[in-house]
């Protein structure tokens, strides 16, 4: 007789399990990465200004070895046709390229990095740093919120 | 094992943990890597009116992304309490100096409390750091459709060119922020 339960369930619910389950491992590896972002300091306001002038290899180091090994993961997963826990098969859909799609990229990089500046922080250590308590990162968070908001109402009539 | 951990992190190990999350991501649910189109899931969960921009199923296509943040929220509370390092952050002598002559030192803390803290919001220099900078931070990350994971990362990683124009984007507008803005905004308050 086979009453192993995990078994069953394996077998019959799989959706609906596998949707929590997988909901609880989201937020495990958000928590890993914003333990990573904290404790590379990339979230510090003094890392960025020492990026933006130049004056020390650590951000550069992250970016570059952050690119490289997801680079270099997503490649090797193409080359094998690695499936997910959902068994769909790994993939990474491609940044619209076409014309209407082509200058929101320079003009909106170029806004997000006048606030990059400003603030020292992008969305990521926002949330991190919110954790972290630091109350103003929450002010930061909603006044990107309000970004968001306003982008959205502009949305139509900014070229992109 | 705590005390080490507690240590700044290199980069040479950091950032392959970056590539880490990542792979988790793609493994547990083909998920690509980003965080900002969060901001605008919380958007059309909580205000969507009557924009198209922000009337869509969020549930399906942005729930697993809310619950992301979520995490990177909690490690920031795991960090906090156990942790945590007391030390300034291990910038450039030459940024420190750079940073002194306007004003902001670099004495412990990740954010400089002249500027980024809650009771600095009043003076014209934390509100336009904090709040315009947030705010620009949000609007230009959807305008280009990904921030510094989406783009920096994983579109890079993807070898997307409209990734690589987004980094030039951010680039500069940084620099300008940082050697045209921040000596105007800091100059008329701190000296």
């Amino acid at each position: 007789m086979s009453q192993n339960p995990s078994k069953v369930s394996k077998g019959t619910s799989k959706n609906s399990s596998a949707s929590s389950w997988s909901l609880l491992g989201y937020l495990g590896i958000g928590a890993f990465f914003g333990i990573v972002l904290l404790k590379s300091e990339a979230v510090s306001w003094f890392r960025i200004q020492e990026m933006f002038r130049f004056q020390g290899f650590y951000m550069y180091g992250l970016l570059m070895t952050g690119v490289l090994t997801s680079a270099l993961v997503l490649a090797v997963f193409k080359k094998l046709g690695m499936r997910s826990l959902t068994g769909e098969k790994v993939s990474v859909g491609d940044k619209p390229w076409q014309p209407g799609q082509r200058h929101r990229y320079w003009l909106g990089g170029i806004v997000f990095g006048l606030g990059w500046g400003l603030a020292g922080t992008c969305p990521g250590p926002m949330y991190a740093l919110l954790g972290y308590g630091v109350g103003a990162a929450a002010v930061a968070l909603l006044s990107a919120l309000v970004g968001v908001r306003v982008y959205a109402l502009l949305a139509k009539r900014l070229p992109h | 094992m705590i005390e080490t951990l507690s240590q700044p992190w290199p980069w040479y190990v950091a950032g392959p943990l970056i590539g880490v999350t990542v792979t988790l991501l793609l493994l547990l649910g083909n998920k690509t890597f980003g965080v900002s189109s969060s901001l605008q899931h919380v958007c059309a969960a909580t205000v969507p009116g009557q924009n198209p921009y922000l009337c869509y199923d969020w549930r399906q296509s942005g729930l697993w992304n809310l619950v992301f943040v979520l995490g990177i929220v909690l490690g920031g509370v795991v960090t906090g309490l156990w942790l945590s390092s007391p030390e300034p952050v291990a910038i450039a002598e030459t940024t420190v100096a750079d940073l002194a002559a306007l004003g902001i030192a670099n004495d412990g803390g990740l954010m400089p409390e002249e500027i980024y803290s809650l009771q600095a919001l009043t003076s014209p220099a934390g509100f336009l750091v904090v709040v315009l900078g947030g705010f620009l931070v949000g609007f230009g990350a959807r305008w280009a459709g990904g921030c510094t994971s989406g783009h920096g990362i994983m579109g890079l990683a993807n070898l997307q060119l409209p990734s690589l124009v987004a980094i030039v984007g951010f680039f500069i507008g940084g620099l300008v922020s940082t050697h045209l803005l921040l000596p105007l905004i800091l100059g008329g308050t701190t000296r």
